[in-house]
Order: C-alpha cells, then structure tokens, then sequence
C-alpha cells in the first residue's frame, strides 16, 4: 500500500472516530438515562412563553451576501497557497502577477464595502 | 516489537486510541482550568468541594451527571438534522488532530499530511455547518439566529484566519505541519518574529472561530439563551462543550506550531540546541498552555462585540491586513 493510499485511510478513520465517539457515548447514555416523555417538556423553549408562529422564520438577506463575499475570497485563498509554496523559483513574474490578481480582489472588497454589505439598519 | 509499530494498521489503531483519550483528556483539563481562572480573575473561589481538594472531580462530576439526563428532541425540531449535528462538531474537532506534530518524526505525529495546514484549515470549517444545522433543525427562532450569526461569523474569519496562514507558508515553503516546524529550527527564530502580524490576526481569527468572547455573538446568553445550543440537552449538549474545549486545545496547537517553533522547545534555535525527541510533546504542551490562558485571559477580561462591530472588524480590517501582510512578505522574500 503507498503513502498516497495511506494518508486518506488515516483521515479517514479519524472521522470515523469522531462519528463513533459521540454514537458510542449516547448509546452508553440511553441505558442509564430516564426516559418521561410528557407533551410540555417537546414543547419549543422560549423563556416560558408558549411559541408563537413559525421555527423557522424569515431570515436576514444579509447573511447570504456574506457568504458569497466568502466563496469569492476563499477561491482566492486556494489560487494563492500553491504559489506561496513555489515563490522562490518562481521569482519576480510570480510577484508582479499575485500583487495584480489581489490588487484586482481588493477593488472587489472596496466595491462590497461601499454598496454597503457592511451596514447595519 | 520492532516489526509490529511498522505495521500501518497497528499504528493507527494505536494512534486513534490516544486521540480517542486525548480529546476527552484534553478538554477535562481546559475545562478544569477555564472554571478556576475564571474564578480568581472575579475574585472567587470557583470549583471547591468536588473531589475534596481544590474541586479537581469538578468537570467529572458534570460529566456524570450528564449521563443521566433525559435526552429531549423537541417535537417540532427536524429530528435527522438535529440528532447528528454533534457528530459533525467533534469529527471537526478529532480530525483536527491528525496533522499536529508533537515531535520530530513519524511517529510523535498522527500523519504528517503534505498538505497539513491546508487540511486543518478545511476541517475546521466542517464544524461550522455542524453549528449551522443545530440553529437550523431546532425550529427555535433564538437557535435559528444564533445559527445564522455562527455561520456569518465563522466564514467572515476563516478568511483572516486562511490569509494570515499564507505569510507562514511563504516562510517555510511547505504546508506541512512538521515542515512548518523544521523550517523554524532552520530559520533560528519562531515565525512569530518575521510575521507578528499574522499572529496577532491568527489568533484574532481563532477566538472568533471558537465563538469565544468577545466573539460569542452566536450564544450571548443574555439576548439568545445560548443561540444555537437553546434546544440541546444532555449528551448531545455536551459534545458541543467537547468540541469547544478540543478545539482551543488544536488551535492553541496550530497556532504553537506555525508561529512560536512548536515542538521545539523555546529558544532552542537560537542557541544552535539539538531537540531530544522525547520532550517535544512536553515544549507543545507548554506553548499550548500558555496561549489557552490567553484565550481564557480574554474571555474574562472584554466585553462583547456588537454583531455589525464584528463583521466590520473582519472585513474592513482583518482581511486587508492579512491581504497586505501576504503582499509584504512576498516582496521581501523574493527581493532578499
């Protein structure tokens, strides 16, 4: 088996352990704990007040801009660690081609900020 | 003996033993400690009658009592979703182990990835849709907020947090973990001389991620009744303390090891020292420790930020610093 093969089972079984861990833990818990189900305890919490309305109500707007301001600049993130890697070799014309292509992301953000993702009303 | 620890599988049966004692160890001691510092900082006692000395059977005491809770899903919750997002959160928080490296070597590290940091930094954020799907599936409009201010935090600082990596990449010329680490042993000085900056937004970034004060938006107790975690009772609670507790321990280790030399004990560098294998877990643990009292030192010490504050800080400053510290240190690499 290569290394290749073998760093993928290793992470692998590690999220498997993370997974096996908690089902393991509840499991031993359902055989010590009570179980009383009356209706008001599935009641949704709300400080006492019985719940009006729906769960799950209208959201925000905001919060999807946000996360599409992060798709952008997390692509960005991925484009720059392999160059980071290999600056040394790849010297000058490497610089001047990153500094350009952040220069460009920043113009985005500025753009972002002015329309004004970041106010708060 | 010798043919058997070259084995793959018992290896990593092994390994997964220690993490699976590790993570649960771990957070008993940052929890441990969290309590008691707390405590002194508000001048209290904390913690006193559990275990007879000092309250040390504390977290063990709570840890039993969780045991026997009742496990409640509340009738409109969406039961799937809420059932498993826990496990989400502590396979987030065990991964995260896999590419700390506690000494030299192949065998003081669980698995030295090639792309170690890029790893860490991808498997932290799998925790994020564990917070987003507890908000989400408790049909509670106060986990329902709290959920979505998670998520908007979380992704606002993973940027920083992705940006600030780049400039100690740049150094070390390696994602991996136990590279990062030679590459300071080579340098002679722990890349938090060279790239104070990106500490200081790294560490920034991993409170934030943590939701720890000032950054605990998503569960401000006194406006959410804890945000995402309302619903949550018993064990499943619990694993989200868990992963909290593993996950200031991994970031604290990440952290020690891309900025203050990690496994290699403190100025080491400097005076040309060879590092015994053995004591570079004893140097992580130090380094982690001190930086987990920061975090908890911070906790106790600001207020809360307002939630417009909070992505204002992340993407009017954070993100343009981390923009223009990748710029600096790429000019001076390639130049000096």
């Amino acid at each position: 088996m290569t290394e290749y093969f073998q760093d993928y089972i290793t992470v692998g079984a590690f999220i498997g352990l993370g997974a096996v861990l908690v089902l393991a833990m509840l499991g031993v818990a359902s055989l010590l704990r009570p179980s009383n189900p009356t209706k008001a305890k599935y009641l949704t919490y709300e400080c006492g007040v019985d719940p009006v309305g729906d769960g799950w109500a209208q959201s925000h707007v905001r919060y999807y801009i946000f996360g599409l301001l992060f798709v952008i600049f997390d692509v960005e993130a991925v484009f720059i660690f392999p160059w980071a890697i290999k600056l040394e070799e790849l010297g000058m014309f490497g610089l001047v081609e990153m500094v350009v292509f952040i220069a460009i992301l920043t113009v985005g953000l500025v753009y972002a900020i002015r329309k004004g993702v970041l106010k708060w009303e | 003996m010798e043919s058997l620890l070259e084995n793959f599988w018992i290896v990593l049966v092994l390994k997964l033993l220690t993490v699976a004692l590790l993570v649960p160890v771990a957070g008993l001691i940052i929890g441990y400690a969290e309590l008691k510092i707390s405590a002194h900082m508000q001048a209290r006692v904390g913690p006193y009658f559990a275990g007879g000395r000092y309250g040390w059977a504390q977290l063990i005491a709570d840890g039993v009592k969780f045991f026997q809770k009742e496990d409640i899903i509340p009738a409109e919750a969406d039961r799937p979703v809420f059932k498993y997002a826990p496990i989400l959160v502590l396979i987030s928080a065990v991964s995260l182990f896999v590419v700390i490296p506690f000494g030299p070597g192949d065998a003081l590290v669980v698995r030295n990835l090639d792309l170690g940091i890029f790893f860490a930094l991808a498997i932290s954020s799998v925790g994020t849709i564990g917070v987003l799907m507890a908000g989400w599936s408790s049909a509670n409009k106060y986990s329902l907020i709290g959920g979505l201010r998670a998520a908007g935090q979380l992704i606002a600082y993973e940027l920083p947090m992705v940006l600030s990596v780049i400039g100690v990449v740049i150094l070390a010329e390696t994602m991996s973990l136990n590279g990062i680490v030679e590459a300071q042993i080579e340098w002679g000085m722990p890349f938090v001389i060279p790239q104070a900056v990106a500490f200081v937004v790294f560490f920034i970034a991993a409170l934030a991620e943590m939701s720890r004060i000032p950054f605990d938006m998503p569960i401000a107790e006194s406006e959410l009744t804890t945000g995402y975690l309302t619903e949550y009772t018993g064990f499943r609670f619990l694993f989200f303390f868990l992963g909290e507790f593993a996950n200031m321990f991994t970031f604290a280790a990440i952290a020690a090891t891309l900025f203050l030399g990690g496994y290699a004990p403190a100025g080491a560098e400097v005076f040309g020292i060879t590092i015994p294998g053995l004591t570079g877990p004893i140097w992580l643990s130090l380094k982690i420790g001190v930086l987990v009292f920061v975090m908890i030192w911070t906790r106790w010490t600001w207020p809360r930020l307002r939630e417009d504050q909070l992505q204002t800080f992340a993407w009017k400053w954070l993100v343009p610093i981390g923009l223009a510290n990748i710029v600096v240190t790429a000019v001076m690499k390639v130049l000096f």
